[in-house]
């Protein structure tokens, strides 16, 4: 187990390392506009000097062994354009605050909703008219089908014009959480019902279940001690990844509702082209997503005393 | 099976018909001192045992033909496909980028549909209609090249990673990396450093988008690789080449269909994605993507809401049909469903 969880651990550091190389290359070839605040208006000799000052010019070992002490100070540098000279971690930090809020609630409503779903959808299968699963099906497929800018919209639209519901996020109106809460979960409720589905219709169908039933367990008994959690198994990996990933935020949702988290943080960065924003904020994506594929891999191994990384290995 | 289940089953019922036939000859003939005669040699008979006439792909489309909502999903969209591309021919159509003015030459902007333009024109005055149809275009471009660079690099990797054993270590230590990267993240900053254009998008797109099919195609051959009847054909000496084009390969044609269904959709997702956050196509290139963001600006305004409702509609069409037909086939060419 120690042995699995370091071996882990191991390996997600040398990728982390990998990958910050690489975008941090990449991102070298971002137009040097994005490093002034009014490109048009500086001579060439300022450009020069600016990108003198800021290290840009030095060849690409020295400015990222540079990069790397920096990130060790915890440092990200500062903002060019959307907030001229403030600190990176001082935007950030008044930022995630509200991504997470947002994002813990909606995590938590869709766990609760799919879970409910996957289970009803599959305790449904084996009755006769399968309304449920039909019901839960024709829900995974739109969701799954409609790309999610469409049906946030559709969502927004249909909140605010026929429900009554504020257009846009107000800090001090409850209401407005609505919502964006609602168009932050269902993609992901509809993820884990489908899932939970497929793994407990699999299940249910194994040997073991088969000699409960004939021993005479209840098949409440059954689905809830051996079906589901043996279900819930593969779904947990999943778990830590998304709660980790509430620290981003949602792109569409946060700009849509234009709700000031991290989300619409890096679409602005974007569209005002901020280069240091943008770098800081995308290497901090990447550090959450591969803390949450790691973070993923040790809690299954936890709940799953079965699973060794050698058995993985291939799989992955 | 099912098929073949048939075939005995009345191979079977011949056979007793012509025993019942047989005994009461027999019985006719009770003086014979043999009850039971030689049949003798005859080669229709012989050759009738041996006879299937399975046909795979003739099985596979009569499965899917079967699912009624798949084939109501295909005629929908084979028309929304032949529709996009007959009418820039069709007589009276607007140039997508032509923008029109009135008697006082001022730009008709924001004109509701009417008769002259169908689906109304936006708010500098371009006729909605053609562009809408210009887009789909575009969208449909972007997604068809997508899937066909997915399934090309997906399957040579696929099939070198799971076949060549020395390369192995490389490709899965590759995917270690790479699929780490959320592709919204690549996606972004693809767009972001080159030059927007549906070029961008389809690099962008393309350099993770085959890492699903590599792997899942590795898998499968790990697992066939060996199988007894892929190890006849080693032994007698069957090219490399053959056996994974013949053997391996049409094992795997339903996922790799589905594969490229599914990834059409997701391009053309990833497209508005990009086009809404601000770094991807330019105005100049109608796709459904900047036509749904240039929408959304104008929702709060009830009048203007055709500018919206159109392009999602079409978007949604597409992408609810790819899915629908992608996952039909899917089952639909695998022979376990073949039963009937």
């Amino acid at each position: 187990m120690v042995k699995y969880i370091l071996k882990r651990v191991l390996r997600a550091s040398v990728t982390l390392l990998i990958i910050i190389t690489i975008l941090f290359s990449l991102l070298r070839l971002m137009p040097i506009e994005g490093y002034f605040e009014n490109f048009d208006k500086v001579s060439s000799t300022e450009i020069q000097v600016k990108l003198n000052s800021l290290g840009l010019n030095d060849p690409l070992p020295k400015q990222l062994a540079r990069f790397y002490g920096q990130l060790l100070h915890g440092d990200l540098g500062t903002s060019n354009i959307y907030r001229r000279g403030v600190s990176i971690n001082t935007i950030i930090a008044e930022k995630i605050p509200i991504s997470v809020k947002f994002g813990l609630i909606s995590f938590a409503l869709s766990l609760v909703m799919g879970l409910a779903l996957g289970v009803w959808m599959a305790y449904s299968t084996r009755t006769r008219f399968r309304i449920g699963d039909k019901l839960g099906t024709v829900l995974i497929v739109v969701v799954q089908a409609v790309p999610s800018a469409v049906y946030h919209i559709v969502i927004q639209f249909m909140g605010s014009q026929y429900g009554g519901m504020p257009m846009l996020f107000a800090e001090d109106n409850p209401a407005s959480y609505i919502l964006p809460v609602l168009s932050l979960s269902i993609g992901s409720t509809a993820y884990y019902a489908m899932w939970l589905r497929r793994y407990m219709v699999d299940e249910a169908n194994k040997d073991y279940v088969m000699l409960a039933r004939a021993k005479g367990v209840s098949s409440g008994a059954i689905s809830r001690r051996h079906v589901f959690r043996n279900a819930m198994v593969p779904l947990v990996q999943y778990i830590p990844g998304s709660i980790l990933s509430t620290l981003m935020g949602s792109l569409y949702v946060e700009s849509l509702y234009s709700i000031p988290g991290m989300g619409g943080l890096l679409v602005t960065a974007i569209k005002r082209q901020d280069n240091t924003l943008v770098q800081a904020l995308v290497l901090i994506y990447a550090v959450v997503s591969i803390l949450g594929l790691l973070f993923g891999d040790i809690l299954m191994a936890v709940v799953d005393p079965r699973i060794s990384l050698t058995k993985r290995e291939g799989a992955r | 099976m099912g098929l073949f289940h048939k075939t005995a089953d009345a191979l079977g019922d011949k056979l007793n018909e012509k025993l019942a036939w047989d005994l009461d000859e027999a019985a006719v003939m009770a003086d014979d001192a043999v009850a039971f005669s030689l049949a003798g040699f005859r080669p229709e008979d012989a050759e009738r045992g041996g006879y299937s006439n399975y046909s795979y792909w003739r099985a596979t489309l009569r499965a899917f033909f079967r699912n009624k909502t798949a084939v109501f999903f295909l005629a929908l969209m084979g028309v929304t496909l032949l529709f996009t591309f007959i009418q820039p021919l069709l007589p009276n159509q607007k140039d997508p980028l032509l923008v029109h003015y009135g008697e006082w030459g001022l730009p008709l902007n924001n004109v509701p549909p009417n008769d002259e333009f169908w689906f109304g024109t936006n708010s500098i005055g371009q006729d909605l209609w053609s562009r809408i149809w210009a887009g789909t275009r575009t969208s449909l471009f972007i997604g068809f090249s997508v899937a066909v660079v997915e399934a090309v690099v997906g399957i040579l990797a696929g099939v070198l990673w799971g076949y060549v054993r020395k390369l192995d270590f490389f490709f899965t230590e590759l995917y270690n990396v790479l699929d780490n990267i959320p592709q919204t993240l690549l996606l972004i900053l693809i767009s972001y450093i080159m030059k927007p254009g549906v070029d961008t998008i389809i690099f962008a797109l393309s350099l993770t988008g085959w890492l699903g099919m590599a792997r899942f195609i590795r898998n499968q051959i790990i697992i066939i690789r060996d199988r007894d009847y892929n190890l006849a054909s080693r032994c007698l000496g069957v090219p490399t080449g053959r056996i994974i084009f013949r053997n391996l390969l049409p094992y795997l044609v339903s996922v790799i269909t589905m594969r490229m269904a599914l990834a059409i959709p997701n391009a053309i997702g990833s497209e508005v994605f990009v086009t809404y956050i601000g770094i991807g196509l330019p105005v100049s290139i109608p796709s459904l993507g900047n036509l749904i963001q240039t929408g959304r600006s104008l929702m709060q305004m009830a009048v203007l809401r055709y500018q919206l409702i159109f392009p999602v509609a079409v978007l949604a069409v597409i992408t609810i049909s790819f899915y629908i037909i992608g996952n039909s086939f899917a089952d639909a060419a695998d022979p376990k469903n073949h039963v009937n």
